[in-house]
């Protein structure tokens, strides 16, 4: 859609209007990383972040979420809906792919309206990465360094002013609304091209193939020697599950009040790393090893989710990589992998 | 889709009355239950439901009802192994549970007519075959021969004895039993299923079989049915996986690439073939 601008001294303006109307999130800075929080006043919105250790997921499909509350006797139950009108500000490229990943997911098939509908009540406002945030990120790669949908706004850091880029209807109603903006001149053109530009050698292709070969190596890697090897490492901690942005695995659990009368279902995010995930009630347990728990998960990223939705389950954000342990790593197993098979 | 109203949520489950429950072993008891208003549960044999205890939470369980006889209720064959299924034994007649369903894909039972049936259930596999094989034998007249053959871990865990006694003595089933150890009480076969095999004579082009017990017993089966050269495609299984939603999401079913509560619980030889965790 259209390009808009935003000056610097605006931008504090825009986020206090924005209070009036909206819950806002951003990542703020938490002892020496970043945190998505609640932001209550502009300075503690920290644009200028790294990565974060948790994704923004966690405000559209929550580490807890109660679906329904309900009275044990008559089994009467009323869904919980969260319709709180939210701005989730400054989201990384890679995140606005995730996002856009886990819309098609809760839509798919049956529709899971807990999700679709925090969903419908939320704006991203997008910031655009113009260096690498650590070594771990392999967005390059996935070809998630930029994005073209999945924001309401997009900004990209000019020096005394922000680029915003409009991509939805509800975007341009928000920038209107609430912020004091201007059209881009020419010579904003320009100095947005060459940022832009200019960018895109800062960051490294880490895998050794595009990204979008994924689905094809991992059909022929189901029997690699790699997975036993990872049975060796794999503390089956789920860490690598808990951070990151496209995992949507869940358990549910119900809570009840002492009496036992009232309560609620909750759904918490679980890990398929986990023993217990896929052991059903004979006993028999149907991934057994951590081997083909990591596989399960490789799978997940590099072949189910992209031939079921037709984007790559993986955003190349870094995540699992940076809370592992044992230092597995996406790059370092698909690059195993893609020497195995081209050795 | 679900004739039971989701209220805008796939996860709250409807209200339906426990109308009677039957021990038919000590593991096992049939709860016959009622939706709100004489609904009917509009389901294919091999679907199932979630059913819910508020405060304990949600087990699926096949339906072991056949659609032809449903008259606003369906049976539920429930073998106690922990919280809910424990819960469930628990309940006394005119009790209320919750229900969601059904769901999953079943067998496909218009695609079967005409056709020689061979039933091969393992064990607590005879509640969900239960369901079509009563079916089958409502409306015989389209189907062309019934076998079941039926293995149980011994004479105390026989299902439904009162319906195997009914089909031995129907003429137009060929039904055999067998235990895997027997007791004093027990005349007839012995050994595991697989020793019925050599029994039935089949004409493989026209037959559909249907198992559906433990993985170990799918290992075995499916080499005598392939053996006697049924098709890959005319082979049906029903798999069991833990499922926390039945509707996709949280993940827990997935064989490989396969939702098991979407394009299962049944499968066909040929769908799961090359799918290394199917069995
Ligand atoms: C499609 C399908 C049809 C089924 N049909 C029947 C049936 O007709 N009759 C019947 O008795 N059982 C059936 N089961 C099995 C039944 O769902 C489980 O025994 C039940 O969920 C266990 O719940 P619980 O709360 O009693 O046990 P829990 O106390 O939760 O746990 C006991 C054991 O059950 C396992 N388990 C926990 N949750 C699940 C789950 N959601 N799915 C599978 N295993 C789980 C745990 O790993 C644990 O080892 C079916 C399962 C599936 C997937
Ligand atoms: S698999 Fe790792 S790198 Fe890929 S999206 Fe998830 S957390 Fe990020
Ligand atoms: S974070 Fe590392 S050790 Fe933990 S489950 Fe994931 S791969 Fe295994
Ligand atoms: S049971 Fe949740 S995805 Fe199948």
């Amino acid at each position: 859609m259209s390009l808009r601008m935003i000056d610097k001294g605006s931008m504090a303006a825009f986020v206090s209007n924005l209070l009036q109307a909206y819950e806002v999130v951003g990542p703020r800075a938490k002892d020496s990383q970043y945190a998505f929080g609640r932001i209550t006043d502009y300075d503690q919105l920290r644009l200028d972040y790294n990565t974060t250790i948790l994704p923004p997921k966690k405000y559209l499909l929550p580490q807890e979420e109660v679906l329904f509350t309900f009275q044990t006797e008559g089994m009467s139950a009323a869904p919980v809906f969260d319709t709180r009108p939210r701005v989730i500000f400054g989201v990384h490229t890679c995140d606005i792919h995730a996002l856009h990943l886990l819309d098609a997911v809760f839509a798919t098939g049956q529709r899971d309206e807990h999700y679709l509908e925090r969903r419908a009540a939320t704006l991203i406002v997008g910031i655009e990465c113009l260096t690498p945030c650590d070594e771990h990120s392999f967005c390059k790669s996935m070809g998630t360094l930029s994005a073209s949908e999945g924001f309401d706004l997009h900004l990209t850091d000019l020096g005394d002013r922000y680029a915003v880029e409009v991509g939805t209807p509800a975007g341009e109603a928000l920038l209107a609304r609430y912020a004091a903006n201007h059209g881009a001149g020419e010579s904003e053109v320009g100095l947005l091209d060459k940022m832009l530009s200019e960018k895109w050698p800062r960051f490294s292709y880490r895998l050794d193939f595009d990204g979008n070969e994924l689905p094809a190596l991992m059909a022929v890697s189901y029997k690699n020697p790699i997975w036993k090897e990872l049975e060796g490492r794999c503390l089956a901690c789920g860490s690598c599950n808990l951070v990151c942005p496209t995992c949507y695995c869940f358990d549910v659990q119900d809570r009840v009040s002492m009496d036992r009368k009232t309560g609620e279902r909750i759904r918490v995010w679980d890990s398929c790393q986990l023993a217990e995930f896929a052991r059903v009630g004979s006993g028999e347990n149907f991934r057994k090893t951590r081997a083909e728990r990591q596989r399960h998960r490789f799978f997940r990223k590099g072949k189910y989710i992209p031939d079921m939705h037709g984007e790559l389950g993986c955003v190349g954000c870094g995540r699992c990589a940076r809370a592992c342990l044992v230092d597995i790593t996406p790059v370092g197993v698909w690059n195993a992998l893609h020497k195995a098979h081209t050795a | 889709m679900s004739p039971i109203p989701t209220v805008g949520s796939v996860y709250v489950p409807s209200p339906a009355r426990v109308a009677k429950v039957k021990a038919l072993t000590v593991m096992e008891k049939l709860f016959t239950i009622e939706l709100p208003w004489g609904q009917s549960l509009g389901h294919q044999p091999g679907q199932f439901v979630e059913v819910s205890l508020f405060g304990i939470g949600e087990a699926p369980i096949s339906i072991s009802s056949s659609p032809s006889r449903s008259n606003g209720v369906f049976e539920l064959c429930v073998r106690k192994v922990g919280d809910v299924t424990g819960a469930l034994h628990g309940l006394e007649e005119g009790a209320t549970i919750g229900v969601r369903g059904p769901m999953g894909t079943g067998f496909p039972v218009e695609k079967f007519r005409g056709k020689d049936i061979l039933f091969a259930p393992g064990g607590l596999g005879l509640a969900p075959a239960r369901s079509l094989i009563n079916q089958v034998l409502d409306e015989r007249g389209s189907f062309g021969r019934v076998m079941i053959l039926y293995g149980a871990r011994n004479p105390a865990e026989l299902l439904f004895k009162d319906e195997l006694e009914a089909w031995r003595q129907r003429s137009d089933v060929e039904f055999l039993v067998t235990v895997d150890r027997s007791d004093e009480s027990w005349t007839g076969n012995v050994g595991v299923i697989t020793t019925l095999f050599k029994h039935v004579v089949v004409n493989p082009r026209n037959t559909v079989a249907v198992t559906i017990g433990p993985p170990v017993m799918y290992r075995f089966v499916l080499m005598e049915l392939l053996g006697k050269g049924i098709p890959e495609r005319q082979i049906w299984m029903s798999l069991e996986r833990r499922m926390k939603c039945g509707v996709g999401k949280c993940g827990h079913c997935q064989i490989n690439n396969l939702y098991c509560c979407q394009q299962g619980p049944a499968f066909n030889y040929a769908q799961i073939k090359g799918v290394e965790e199917a069995i």
